[in-house]
């Protein structure tokens, strides 16, 4: 069979088409102005691309952008105890060794994000932070390396793969008692201070972690052959996808303590994340029901003809087959929601965006409004346009579209 | 036979009978379900009574006592149902002209990145990756915080746009018609009008049917209605609408209509964002019309504007519609982020009528329910479209 893919590989070299070159003069003519209609709108664009770029870079050459490094830390990590700030880095490098690890391990587009990642720290290290702050970026970059030295070696290993996988899962909770502290080792750093972008991450983070089980649950349960189940689960996922997350957050900050017993008053923060958990579910819940839907009867058949039951064939043969289908609109929930943590700032909660609003009643930067939203626009566009994009080659890599 | 008989058979007992099973494992499941609702409610009793609260509707027909600047014609004197009611409205018209703004940006940029002009191809692509990617706040704080309150000049020297359209930091003042006396005169004519318009487009269509032709029955109401509504307007004495432009008087303008910033904002940031969704959308549904289709059509002998009417459009449709719904729902939702910049839709007034009493149970209820509402109205509204699109298809 390996003989066979590499007879067609070879065949599909030697038959690739020569590449042609074109004259600049004739690409212009075919792609600009092959017709009255296309000159002038090319003369239209021309002048908005002009216009456009012209009044930002005038812009941009008289902003005042000392507003971003002075803030920067209150921006990222809001006030985050700077004693303890080693504990973000160090989930940081945990982060960038897996990230690391996996790619060495597996190559294609887990290498390259993560090459990608380790270029990105390295690049930043060598902007004007200060001497630490550079100190702790090439630390990530050698931890991605590290990492990826490991990864290589363990290649093909089999207890390898599961120590990665098992890693990765485990990266979570630890990722959160570092961050957040754990009563006795770690001081708790909870709501005593405010979190800026961080807060964005983590909430993405833990809505899309924490609602993946209730989602695969609930979306099971949607399609389950009891109909008492299915309705219920049917209610839940349509009634939240019909409110705005807004209101969910609405009820969180008012009413969710009228909910719960008097002894029980969870933290804001805690009740915002609660939230974001039960809002991402329903819509992981339609996630997974996608990929569900996506795997063919014969699946089915063939399992219970092999004489499985039909939670067995759930867990051993729709499930793994569905959710490996379904990753990339996970990662598109993901960004979606990564997005969706802004209105955190609704319920008082300092999140980047609402954290720009203390900087700018400040008397000092007055009038930065632009520059700051510019920032946190760039912020976002660069995270969630890379993930997108990652998104998209696993859709390639996946086969997705092919079933 | 042999299963029959092992089925009918008493030799399986009721605790193993799948049936029995099914039954018991679903009445346990809502009988779980049942006890978490009851634990809940039965902490929300506690809590209000330990507050001294209870539930009740009954203050929705208190007076609001709080100001709302736009929308239907309001007084603070009013009461809160009302002034729910007026949020509603608010939240409807800022999500009817997004839908249709964003439907036009989505469609212009959707076929502009189809568009075999390089240039504008790259925009278009430019366009929905920067708006995509970008939180809906941050851009909506963009749009009212830099781009109306700080960008926008006062009111003294505003930006004029052709069509007497002026730009202030105090909101947009847009020529518009308004209402005269005659006004109700010409309205029986366009009653009328419709009413006929409906009866021709009726029969067109079954007469169309019998005869099993393609046509457009909708296009014969129209200019029924439309020829009826114009005769209407030279019958009736005096125009029975009159255009007022907003001119600049001492310090403020008079006539024409006034669009506040928050609801320009919110409007703009709105039918961009959810412009660029739909232009994804448009283009995956034109390139979802297979090539071979519009070259068959073509050998039939169909005109350019027969293909794309009769192959290309009702092909694409189908495609487009379902993901076009969820966007039209998701720009109905995303308009609640209005109380973040002072547009008084219905959330924003829904929460200003919880601080104001204290309900806040009734409140959330009355919220969900109006989105939910809201949602389901759309969504049955847009099925319907699609089943119809999908009969044309067949």
């Amino acid at each position: 069979m390996n003989d066979n893919q590499q007879i067609v590989h070879t065949v599909k070299e030697q038959l690739r088409p020569p590449i042609e070159r074109i004259p600049v003069f004739r690409w212009l003519k075919e792609n600009l102005f092959s017709s009255w209609l296309n000159v002038i709108l090319t003369v239209v664009s021309t002048a908005l691309i002009v216009t456009v770029v012209f009044g930002l870079l005038k812009w941009a050459l008289g902003a005042r952008w000392e507003v971003i490094p002075a803030n920067l830390k209150l921006l990222l990590v809001g006030t985050y105890p700077v004693e303890y700030l080693w504990r973000v880095w160090t989930t940081g490098y945990m982060i960038a060794f897996l990230l690391g690890f996996s790619g060495g391990s597996h190559g294609g587009l887990m290498r390259r994000v993560s090459t990608t990642a380790a270029l990105i720290s390295i690049v930043l290290a060598v902007l004007p932070f200060p001497w630490g702050t550079r100190g702790w970026l090439v630390g990530i970059a050698v931890a991605a390396a590290v990492g990826f030295g490991l990864g290589y070696l363990g290649k093909g290993i089999r207890w390898c793969k599961r120590l990665e996988i098992a890693a990765w899962i485990l990266s979570f909770p630890i990722s959160l008692v570092l961050l957040n502290g754990v009563g006795g080792i770690l001081p708790v750093i909870g709501r005593r201070t405010t979190w800026g972008f961080l807060l964005n991450l983590i909430g993405a983070v833990v809505g899309i972690g924490l609602s993946f089980p209730i989602g695969v649950l609930l979306a099971l349960g949607r399609r389950s052959e009891l109909p008492a189940v299915r309705w219920v689960c049917t209610a839940y996922i349509e009634i939240i996808r019909g409110v705005p997350l807004i209101s969910l957050l609405f009820m969180a900050s008012i009413m969710l303590q009228l909910l719960l017993p008097a002894n029980i008053r969870p933290d804001l923060l805690i009740r915002a994340m609660m939230t974001v958990t039960a809002f991402s579910a329903a819509y992981m819940a339609e996630n997974v029901r996608g990929g569900l839907q996506a795997i063919p009867r014969g699946q089915y058949e063939a399992a219970s003809a092999v004489g499985l039951n039909k939670a067995l064939i759930t867990i051993l043969i729709i499930l793994p087959q569905a959710l490996r289908l379904v990753i990339p609109a996970i990662v598109g929930q993901f960004i979606s929601l990564f997005m969706d943590t802004t209105l955190f700032g609704f319920i008082a909660i300092l999140e980047l965006l609402n954290i720009t609003r203390s900087i700018m009643g400040n008397i000092e930067w007055r009038g930065t409004i632009f520059e700051l939203y510019v920032f946190i626009g760039i912020v976002f566009w660069i995270l969630c346009y890379s993930m997108s994009y990652i998104s998209r080659r696993m859709e390639k890599t996946l086969g997705v579209g092919e079933r | 036979m042999l299963s029959e008989k092992i089925t009918s058979s008493h030799s399986i007992p009721f605790w193993r009978d799948i049936r029995v099973l099914r039954v018991i494992g679903q009445v346990l499941f809502l009988l779980i379900i049942a006890a978490g609702i009851w634990w809940l409610l039965n902490n929300l009793q506690m809590n209000l009574k330990t507050a001294g609260l209870n539930i009740g509707f009954r203050f929705l027909k208190n007076t609001a006592g709080f100001p709302i600047s736009e929308g239907l014609r309001y007084n603070p004197t009013d009461v809160n149902a009302y002034a729910f009611w007026v949020g509603i409205v608010n939240t409807i018209r800022v999500a009817v002209i997004g839908i249709v703004l964003a439907t036009v940006i989505g469609i212009v940029v959707g076929v502009a990145r189809l568009s075999s002009n390089w240039l504008v191809k790259k925009l278009a692509g430019i366009y929905v990756e920067v708006i995509r990617n970008i939180p809906l706040l941050v851009q909506l704080f963009f749009w009212y915080f830099a781009v109306m309150l700080t960008a926008l000049p006062l009111v003294g020297d505003s930006i004029r746009l052709p069509g007497s359209i002026h730009l202030t930091r105090r909101g947009v003042y847009i020529p518009w018609a308004t209402a005269t006396e005659s006004f109700s005169t010409w309205m029986f004519y366009v009653i009328g009008g419709l009413a006929l318009a409906i009866i021709v487009y009726v029969l067109r269509r079954t007469q169309l049917k019998r005869a099993e032709r393609p046509g457009f029955p909708i296009a014969w109401a129209g200019m029924v209605f439309i020829l009826i509504a114009f005769a209407g307007w030279f019958l009736t004495s005096g125009n029975p609408l009159a255009l007022t432009v907003p001119v600049l008087k001492k310090f403020n303008f008079t006539g024409g209509l006034w669009l506040s910033t928050s609801f320009t904002a919110l409007l703009m940031g709105l039918s961009v964002y959810t412009g660029a969704f739909i232009a994804e959308i448009v283009r995956a549904g034109i390139l979802a019309v297979s090539k071979g289709q519009i070259e068959a059509a073509k050998a039939v002998g169909l005109k350019r504007a027969q293909v794309l009417r009769l192959v290309v459009m009702p092909q694409a449709l189908r495609v487009i519609i379902p993901p076009l719904t969820s966007q039209y729902l998701n720009l109905t939702k995303n308009s609640s982020l209005a109380i973040l910049i002072g547009y008084y839709d219905l959330m924003n007034v829904g929460t200003t009528i919880f601080n104001q009493t204290g309900r806040a149970v009734e409140m959330i209820l009355l919220i969900m329910a109006s989105y939910l509402t809201m949602s389901l109205l759309t969504s049955l509204l847009m099925n319907y479209y699609n089943r119809r699109m999908k009969l044309v298809e067949r």
